[in-house]
């Protein structure tokens, strides 16, 4: 076990674990009541907003599955940075007239949005459940980014008193989180973001430096990994990959519950729109991130003896914890691992809140109990919070790491989902549910069915079209049909319901 | 009202149109994939991307700056 790092580790922890508590004090107010717990009373500012969305986005699995991604696959793996030069001009556009709508009407949640939009029970019902369901392995992945630091801090990772450290963090979570509700994860975000900017402007100064400056960093990838490999034949090969798979997940991120609650808590839209152009910091550091897989690479991890045994366990998620061990004093290696450690407990704590919102407004309200106090509102998100918290490490803990990843993967086919009946909501005067409902339907089904012809191991999937073939995020191809369907069906709907309220012969 | 631009007439939004701009570069995906030419030792198609980050920073501060700018001189 890694002492110096270790004691760091536990330090650091304990220092959010206190700030968790505390929070509740902060702009204090009434944590019974729904709005406050999960939404923060809507009071968070540009510069909360910040770090709270920061804290949604950045998100332990960030730190340790992109670099993971670059370490092995190369160029492929960096479409997350035009991701994100893709995502604030969405976000500055779409999301403050979201924001407009929410606050004129209370909405909490992006299906009490649809519900009062639309009119339709049945669509806010589904957008609930696809939330819900899409975030879950999302949260259980963020254990796994912390069980790989636990791991490489040197403790056993089998057994109860291997799974011990994981679930103490999990209870530390749960409680802070029942307690406070989103001012929790808004507080520690800034410790969070503090010591991930940190650990990055030290890895991309000290390990280059050690390594010999980029340029050697680079000469030691093998070139063909070094960028796309162009398309051959008849396909659009890496390309369309790429570009699908950048867009795809820009649409898809503001769409689950965690960016909605992260978005609907700001103050006012101009926040948001702040926001949109301060995020890009943490694009910016993303893609330094990303670089790290490289590192890894130009540091030989993978043929260090000493990390032989994490790999076989972890794969390439290995990559940057036995880069920092390798290049890192043990005392600035506890600092790194606390910042992923602390980058798990941020998402998980939002995630959970945003889907105990979603299932308290729009499962419990909505259809069980529609006659409860604001206070039992809030009590039932509370539990909820904490059970899916729960659910969560009992996955991880349970099952292999692959399905986590494998569920993480169809969750983002299946939230994309979500973007038509939130488009066309807020642009146009459709009103027409059972279009967006078939439409929802039609593409929860083909990116669930294009994942699976690929063994769920990947979401692209080579869409054959006019004899080119595109190979592109399955995400992306089914959220177009989605939006095609619902758009082409909604005046189709229109016309049955008008003829069926003013019958023919009039 | 709180958060959302004035709706005056469409041309308001006209500003948006520069946000189009970096969609299409980063879409635009065989214009980098390139290794040359190189800056400090980083593959062209590596600090491309990153560049691209803070130029589409950068347009939306100008969007916005221009939209409050708009909104202000409509008061």
């Amino acid at each position: 076990m890694n002492a110096p790092a270790t004691i760091v580790f536990v330090a650091l922890f304990l220092l959010v674990t206190v700030i968790g508590f505390v929070a509740a004090h902060w702009r204090e107010a009434d944590l019974n009541l729904l709005h406050e717990w999960g939404l923060g009373g809507r009071r968070f500012g540009t510069m909360v907003t910040w770090f709270l969305l920061g804290g949604d986005l950045y998100t332990a699995y960030t730190f340790i599955a992109v670099p993971a991604l670059v370490y092995g696959k190369g160029a492929i793996g960096f479409f997350a940075i035009p991701y994100a030069v893709l995502l604030y001009p969405i976000l500055y556009v779409v999301f403050p007239r979201l924001w407009a709508v929410a606050h004129a009407r209370g909405h909490i949640t992006a299906a009490d949005f649809v519900r009062e939009r639309f009119d339709s029970r049945i669509l806010a019902l589904a957008v609930a459940v696809t939330g819900v369901v899409a975030t879950m392995p999302y949260i259980a992945l963020q254990l796994v980014g912390m069980e790989v630091v636990i791991g490489a801090l040197g403790f056993p990772t089998e057994g109860l008193i291997g799974h011990l450290p994981l679930i103490i963090a999990f209870l530390v979570l749960a409680a802070f989180t029942y307690k406070s509700g989103l001012r929790a994860p808004a507080l520690i975000a800034v410790v969070k973001d503090v010591l991930i900017f940190v650990t990055v402007i030290a890895a991309v100064v000290v390990i280059p430096a050690k390594l010999g400056g980029y340029g050697a960093i680079f000469a030691h990838v093998p070139p063909e990994k070094l960028i796309l490999a162009p398309p051959s034949g008849d396909s659009l090969g890496a390309y369309s990959a790429y570009a699908t798979l950048a867009l795809g997940s820009a649409l898809a991120l503001f769409l689950y519950p965690h960016s909605m609650t992260g978005i609907l808590s700001a103050s006012d839209g101009n926040a948001i729109r702040r926001n949109a152009a301060l995020l890009p910091a943490y694009s910016f550091i993303l893609g330094l991130i990303a670089l790290l897989g490289y590192m890894a690479i130009a540091a030989g991890v993978g043929e260090d003896a000493t990390h032989v045994a994490g790999f076989a366990r972890y794969g390439s998620n290995y990559a940057v914890p036995a880069l920092f061990l390798t290049s890192f004093q043990p005392w600035f290696v506890g600092v790194a691992f606390a910042s992923i450690a602390i980058g798990a407990l941020v998402p998980a704590a939002i995630m959970s809140i945003a889907c105990a919102n979603l299932f308290t407004r729009n499962l419990y309200k909505e259809f069980v109990r529609p006659d409860c106090t604001e206070a039992q509102e809030a009590k039932v998100a509370k539990i909820v919070s904490l059970v899916v918290k729960i659910g969560a490490v009992v996955f991880i803990l349970a099952l292999p790491q692959a399905y986590a990843i494998q569920l993480q993967l169809l969750g983002g086919i299946w939230i994309i989902q979500l973007l038509p009946p939130i488009l066309l909501g807020l642009y146009t005067r459709s009103r027409s549910a059972p279009a967006l409902m078939i439409g929802w339907a039609a593409g929860l089904a083909t990116g669930t069915y294009m994942a699976a012809t690929q063994g769920f191991a990947s979401s692209v999937y080579p869409l054959a079209l006019f004899g080119v073939t595109l190979p592109g995020y399955a995400a992306l191809y089914s959220v177009v049909l989605n939006l095609l369907l619902a758009l082409s069906l909604t005046p189709v709907f229109n016309l049955l319901r008008s003829r069926r309220l003013a019958p023919a012969g009039r | 009202m709180q958060g959302e631009m004035p709706k005056g007439g469409r041309l308001r939004y006209l500003p948006r149109l520069l946000l189009i701009i970096p969609l299409v570069a980063i879409l635009w995906v065989p214009s980098y994939n390139a290794l040359q030419p190189e800056l400090a030792g980083i593959p062209f198609f590596y600090w491309y991307q990153l560049a691209w980050i803070l130029i589409g920073a950068g347009l939306v501060v100008i969007v916005y700056l221009i939209e409050i700018g708009i909104a202000r001189s409509a008061e």
